[in-house]
């Protein structure tokens, strides 16, 4: 049974990893699973200099799902080069950056600095809802997401994912926008934008007012929109949103995704990553499949 | 040893008081490790509600290898829980946070203060320090729980809001009113309580640890939403923010903004 895949050249054990912001850098996820059994680790998303986030609270549970608006905090990228990396490099996993910033300057700032870093990915958030600049900025508008994606692809030395939002009319036109500007692979979606009222306190149960949905509520919404994307580019999908188990991994990659992340589900259960790479081993042994490839996009 | 999530079995389950609810959870390897001032997160078996409830720990009983937690109901979460009965399971990970420091007391005198559900923490604490224990409870009304409970561990003194039983008015009334002194402080409670008692060990001069609540998501230190405004920097993202689940849930007074 083969359960590798490849994602821009670059060859995965299996196709789980974590999605951004949801697993640390690994270090306190790592006390509870084997990271050397996950095809990469996603890291939370850093900037060029350390970012405060957003004042508590900064998250609120929904309907199958939750509300978070933790605003990016991080410690930039000069601790994350000395301490983040270091530590993922002990692990048998490729290791994906993702990459946060207000300018293009600052995108560019933190893809130049891991060039020479043993990283095997760079996945650009260009989709964050809940910070005021950058973020999501880029990641509604077509000419932006392809001119930001160009400028990355100028200054990077690894495969480039661009991370798309699903806070968009048409989420295609920025699939093709992002293809445009040279991207590598598309990972998507990030959170949709969401708001919860505290109906006792009479007031907004996030800080921020808003906040990005994410968990099994925004699956099928998710589902769809890998479809579609899919259906129009050529560019490898990472797939994501509201991933519990391995039956919605497998939806996920039959729907067009080359690789999945698991978010959300981390926080009702720590050890899901490795029950979903468990889980697609034995859909495909009880189905009989040889090479997990075959079920990439299967469902047209 | 980390913390574990594992199915555990429930030991007993009582009311205590209205909306108060004292539940044993039968667990060898977090009663083995758990410490006064740590907590759990206990997890709803409704699909629809994802996030663990995170419950700090009211007695450690290493012997039986159980653990014991004190709640309010406070949504369909915690209303859940409360239904439970021996023998049913429960998910559960733990234990979790760092605990109240209890090194270099013997021959001292402590305040355990606890305001409301901040209550529960206090008593295993209070079981274990190596000291004189003063335990000050605040409660709303007369409707009182686990102060009988205190006695065996100390000296108990009750505040009551409306006055039917102790002093009335707030914790610091009753330390007034009885004339307390103490050369440190343990407290858990609501921020106007912790935010008082910051000042009283200010002006006294005595050292002040306070456990702390925020809305959280992975209890581990991961997803950073449960972060508190300190004055030294994080270890973690190196900016004022230390993460209540990870670094805390208790920290000394003075080094958050409350």
């Amino acid at each position: 049974m083969n359960t590798k895949v490849t994602l821009a050249g670059v060859e995965l054990k299996n196709p789980v990893m974590t999605a951004s912001g949801t697993f640390g850098s690994g270090a306190e996820y790592g006390e509870m699973v084997d990271l050397n059994n996950l095809g990469a680790v996603v890291t939370k998303g850093v900037a060029n200099v350390p970012w405060p986030g957003n004042p508590t609270p900064r998250i609120a549970e929904t309907w199958g799902g939750m509300l978070n608006a933790i605003g990016l905090q991080n410690p930039g990228i000069d601790v994350f080069i000395e301490r983040d990396i270091p530590f993922l490099r002990q692990y048998e996993t490729k290791i994906i950056v993702n990459v946060c910033g207000k300018t293009a300057e600052d995108y560019v700032d933190v893809v130049e600095r891991l060039s020479d870093q043993p990283v095997d990915l760079l996945e650009i958030n260009i989709s964050c809802p809940n910070v005021k600049e950058g973020g999501i900025a880029f990641g509604q508008d077509p000419k932006a997401v392809e001119a930001i994606t160009r400028e990355v692809k100028k200054h990077a030395k690894q495969p480039v994912i661009m991370k798309l939002s699903p806070n968009v009319t048409d989420i295609t036109v920025m699939a093709k926008a992002a293809e445009a500007g040279g991207a590598d692979a598309l990972s998507l979606i990030n959170t949709l934008t969401g708001m919860k009222i505290d109906i006792h306190k009479r007031t907004f149960a996030l800080a921020n007012k808003t906040g990005g949905m994410s968990g099994p509520a925004v699956k099928p919404v998710a589902v769809r929109m890998v479809y579609q994307v899919a259906q129009a580019v050529k560019l490898p999908i990472i797939g994501m949103g509201g991933i519990m188990n391995a039956d919605d991994a497998i939806e996920f990659i039959l729907a067009g995704a080359t690789a999945v992340s698991v978010g959300t589900a981390n926080f009702h259960d720590p050890y899901a990553t490795e029950k979903v790479v468990k889980g697609i081993e034995e859909y495909m042994e009880k189905y009989q499949i040889e090479d997990i490839s075959s079920l990439i996009g299967a469902v047209r | 040893m980390a913390q574990v999530k594992v199915t555990a079995a429930v030991a007993g389950q009582e009311r205590l008081a209205e909306g108060i609810y004292s539940m044993w959870i039968k667990e060898e390897t977090i009663a083995s490790q758990a410490r006064p001032g740590q907590f759990v997160s206990l997890y709803s078996k409704d699909g629809a509600r994802l996030l663990p409830r995170p419950i700090s720990l009211c007695e450690i009983d290493r012997e039986q290898g159980k653990i014991r937690l004190v709640y309010r109901i406070a949504g369909a979460g915690t209303e859940e829980f409360s239904h439970c009965q021996a023998g049913d399971s429960i998910e559960v990970m733990g234990p979790l946070g760092n605990g109240f420091p209890m090194d270099g007391l013997e021959g001292k005198r402590a305040f355990l203060v606890g305001g409301g559900i901040g209550i529960p923490p206090m008593l295993e604490l209070a079981k274990e320090l190596p000291c004189e224990v003063q335990a000050v409870l605040g409660y709303r009304d007369g409707t009182l729980f686990l102060e009988k409970e205190f006695q065996a561990a100390g000296s108990v003194y009750i505040a009551t809001e409306d006055g039917s039983a102790g002093t009335k008015g707030n914790v610091l009334d009753a330390i007034r009113e009885n004339g307390l002194k103490a050369d440190i402080i343990f407290a858990c409670g609501p921020t106007p309580m912790l935010k008082a008692l910051k000042a009283y060990a200010l002006e006294a001069g005595i050292p002040c640890y306070i456990s702390l609540e925020e809305r959280m998501a992975c209890g581990i230190g991961a997803c950073l939403a449960c972060v508190c405004q300190s004055k030294e920097t994080d270890s973690h993202s190196h900016v004022h923010n230390k993460r209540v689940c990870k670094d805390g849930p208790v920290f000394a007074a003075e080094e958050v903004e409350l």
